[in-house]
């Protein structure tokens, strides 16, 4: 249901004569280089981009970077100077009026930063404002918008006027009145930016949640880089109308594209933003081939290297248990021929899982004595994480964490 | 050419010198005796410089008016140059085809001469089209006076009085009552019927015209540019110009009465009306087009109900323009209540003209007050006819079905409405 939007090559100049400013732009100007020489504005660059059915797509940028007209490109709102914008495959500005316009009514639904209620109609009216205008039945649209305000938890409001609602509740209704025609496409326009914060993240759970009932494609835009690497399965930045990166958000966090992603990217909470299976890295393991010995080569190991703690794993790589020096050592005492490692297990270590978000690890791996194991959820060993580990993680001033993590993988060693 | 001629610019204005009290622009045209060749030479000293005479007749043969100045004899400034001594411009011969260059500057072109010709040509040939343009404006005129003239003076007050509660609450509906008996009181009953159809028709006129005329300036930059000036020039041109020329096309009466006022009311409704489409939040706009609004669903559903209550601003102001017009248009014989006032001026009948002035100023309290309270939004009730004396009648015919009828759609319907209240 969900549909993919394939942004090819589209430039979007804004002048009365944007060809010169098109050769100015295909010869290497800058932005500002083109606004100084023809006094045309060049508000999307060469932006060319697939957006997946059915991902929140994130475009990021400054106030000025591009990016509330590239939304607009993809209802055509804004027609663009050159390129085409292809939409479950559909050349949108090959479309006549009444297609685009059919489209705009069932496809793709847009929220408004400024929320843009209609503020003569109740908020029933306004929730069914795309249905009206296309030409559904009074009573039908009415069940439908219905439906759609108590989705975002606003039943029982239709009577109300948008002006006697908060900000929270009639960015609701906008969401309401996006959601009230099914579209499978959804433009939120710094939907999420004029909300106070805790509001604001509310709304970002509520998208989250509609998102999971039925997977639509979301465009993003924000400014705000939390809430982007909050909700964005992936992200693009834009700056002066050029995409500088496309990419996840861990991944613009890791490899910034240029300068001016990594000032963008400073500032965020990665603790917010990475997962426990991200920093997790490869302490010395130790595979339990067979129950009924392993102990005693085990402490061997763990003696030579100088380590304190070794991850027994199976065969398969799943994690089993995390023995230390000092438990092996009593479970082996008195103890005569081989021995399995399970004897020699730590108590009460509970491993974490891999999509834990590295903020809510803190206290946990603080308390511990020991790295704590990270597993996938099918219970495949990941790694562990020291207080060193996330200690490292969270100065970010010291540069990426991955060449460590590619170090201490190589010191991994079977038995 | 003006690098040429600057030259004679600094003799004429040397020999203007000694013009000045005569050659001022503001003179009447005078009458249409005199032979066309007479104008120019009360204004040919510019001429004088040897070295134009080569070049004025090609501006001439270049000019399009001037075959039009001098095909007819009626031309003529000369009468109101007679006293003045006679200019001392001996080289006619080179402007004896009567237009000049230099008229554009020293004021003698016959511009007003020109109109009148305009307009008699005008009157020659478009009579029979302004004649069928007051038929429509005459038969809606002449039903509406009909209809107010024939409904008893209570019933009237009655009918109004409930308008008047209906839109503007109970207050303002006894305001009302008390203004239109104090009319009847005054004797004046008929006159301000005759006025207020004058009114009423010409507001029709308006809103045929005003509200797509405006709607058409919101929606281009190019229309509103061009018609700005005309709106301009509707509001400010004072009426006793326009009146003679109307007069003219239109014959004498309430229609041009009619059409004098259409002309005058119309700028405001047609400037708020743009105004008012013109500031719908344009975020609204945009979220209209990117649900899929059409033009004329924006138009209807959006840009017309936020604007309403600028265009209820005009239509209000069109009506009290209107009313003030109702004096000026008596005039050229409109009856009502204006009459009274133009007689009782005439006559230095100060009573007559008063109680007709008064007249007006009821008339005019009341319609502006229900037509302001129709411009405020309306909030509570869903719909117009649940509220005032239409919702009392509503609410009986609801309820009265309820228990007598056990169809369930009905029952359902009406445990709504008592739901509602």
């Amino acid at each position: 249901m969900a549909q993919p939007i394939t942004i090819e090559h589209v430039f979007k100049v804004f002048g009365d004569t944007p060809e010169i400013a098109m050769d100015l732009a295909y010869q290497g100007c800058s932005k500002p280089d083109i606004l100084a020489r023809t006094g045309h504005s060049v508000a999307v660059f060469d932006a060319h981009m697939t957006i997946e059915a059915g991902e929140i797509f994130v475009i990021m940028g400054l106030s000025g970077s591009g990016k509330s007209t590239l939304v607009r490109l993809i209802n055509r709102l804004i027609e663009p100077t050159a390129g085409r914008i292809l939409i479950d495959g559909r050349d949108i500005n090959a479309a006549s009026d009444r297609a685009l316009r059919a489209l705009r009514r069932k496809d793709i639904s847009m929220v408004f930063q400024s929320f843009a209620l209609m503020p003569h109609m109740t908020v029933l009216d306004n929730t069914a404002f795309g249905l009206e205008l296309a030409g559904v039945g009074k009573a039908e649209r009415q069940r439908q918008a219905a439906l759609a305000l108590e989705q975002v938890g606003l039943a029982g409001w239709g009577d109300s006027y948008p002006d006697e609602l908060s900000g929270g509740m009639q960015q609701r209704v906008g969401l309401a009145r996006a959601l009230a025609s099914d579209p499978s496409i959804l433009l939120m326009d710094e939907a999420f930016s004029a909300l106070d914060p805790i509001i604001r993240t509310e709304m970002q759970s509520e998208l989250l949640r509609l998102q999971k009932v039925k997977r639509r494609t979301i465009v993003f835009i924000s400014h705000d880089l939390d809430e982007a690497m909050r909700i964005g399965d992936r992200i693009a930045i834009m700056r002066d109308g050029h995409v500088v990166q496309v990419g996840t958000p861990d991944e613009i966090l890791r490899h910034p594209a240029d300068d001016y992603v990594r000032s963008f990217v400073r500032g965020v909470d990665a603790a917010a933003v990475f997962k426990a299976g991200d920093i997790a890295r490869q302490p010395i393991t130790v595979v339990a081939e067979h129950a009924d010995r392993g102990a005693r080569a085990a402490l061997k190991l763990l003696q030579d290297q100088d380590r304190d703690h070794a991850y027994v794993v199976s065969p398969t790589h799943s994690y089993l248990g995390v023995v230390s020096a000092d438990s092996l050592r009593t479970a082996l005492q008195g103890h005569v021929g081989a021995l399995g490692l399970a004897h020699a297990y730590l108590p009460g270590v509970q491993p974490i899982i891999e999509d834990e978000p590295v903020s809510e690890l803190i206290g946990r791996v603080a308390q511990a004595s020991h790295a704590i194991p990270v597993v996938a959820p099918g219970g495949h060993f990941r790694g562990a994480i020291s207080k060193n580990t996330l200690l490292r993680f969270l100065d970010r001033d010291t540069p990426p964490i991955e060449p460590a993590a590619t170090a201490e993988a190589a010191n991994a060693t079977t038995l | 050419m003006t690098e040429t001629l600057s030259p004679s610019t600094s003799t004429a204005s040397s020999a203007e010198s000694t013009l000045a009290p005569t050659s001022t622009p503001w003179t009447p045209p005078q009458n249409d005796a005199v032979p066309a060749t007479a104008w120019p030479d009360a204004a040919t000293p510019a001429i004088t410089a040897p070295d134009l005479s080569t070049s004025v007749p090609a501006a001439v043969a270049d000019d399009p008016w001037a075959s039009a100045t001098t095909a007819p004899p009626a031309t003529d400034t000369a009468d109101w140059l007679g006293s003045a001594p006679p200019p001392g411009g001996t080289d006619l011969g080179s402007t004896h085809d009567s237009f000049a260059l230099h008229q554009l500057w020293d004021g003698s072109l016959p511009v007003e001469s020109w109109i009148n010709q305009g307009l008699d040509w005008v009157v020659q040939h478009f009579r029979p089209f302004f004649q069928t343009v007051r038929g429509p404006i005459d038969s809606t005129l002449s039903g509406v006076e009909g209809l107010l003239l024939s409904v008893p003076t209570l019933a009237m007050v009655g009918l109004l009085g409930l308008l008047a509660w209906q839109f503007a609450g109970r207050a303002m509906a006894l305001g009302a009552v008390v203004s239109l008996l104090v009319i009847a009181m005054l004797g004046i009953w008929p006159e301000a019927m005759v006025t207020l159809s004058l009114v009423l028709t010409s507001l029709v006129f308006c809103l045929a015209i005003g509200l797509p005329l405006g709607i058409l300036l919101a929606r281009s930059d190019r229309a509103q540019r061009s018609m700005r000036p005309v709106l301009d020039a509707m509001q400010t041109t004072p009426a006793f110009v326009y009146l003679v020329p109307v007069v003219m096309l239109f014959g004498i009466g309430n229609v041009p009465g009619v059409v004098v006022t259409i002309i005058f009311a119309l700028p405001p409704l047609v400037r708020l009306t743009s105004l008012g489409i013109r500031q719908v939040r344009p975020d609204l706009i945009e979220a209209a087009q990117a649900y899929g609004a059409s033009p004329w669903q924006l138009l209807t559903k959006v840009q017309l109900p936020l604007a309403m209550p600028s265009i209820m601003a005009g239509i209000n102001q069109a009506l009290m323009l209107s009313l003030s017009m109702v004096v000026i248009a008596s005039m050229i014989a409109v009856g009502g209540l204006g009459q009274m006032v133009l007689r009782g001026i005439g006559r230095l009948d100060m009573g007559m003209a008063t109680v007709g002035g008064l007249g007006i100023v009821l008339l005019a309290i009341t319609l502006d007050r229900i037509t302001q309270a129709l411009g405020q939004p309306r909030r509570g009730a869903r719909h117009w006819w649940q509220t005032g004396p239409a919702g009392l009648v509503w609410r009986l015919t609801q309820r009265r079905p309820a228990p007598a009828a056990p169809a369930p759609m009905d029952s359902a319907e009406a445990a709504l409405a008592a739901h509602i209240h």
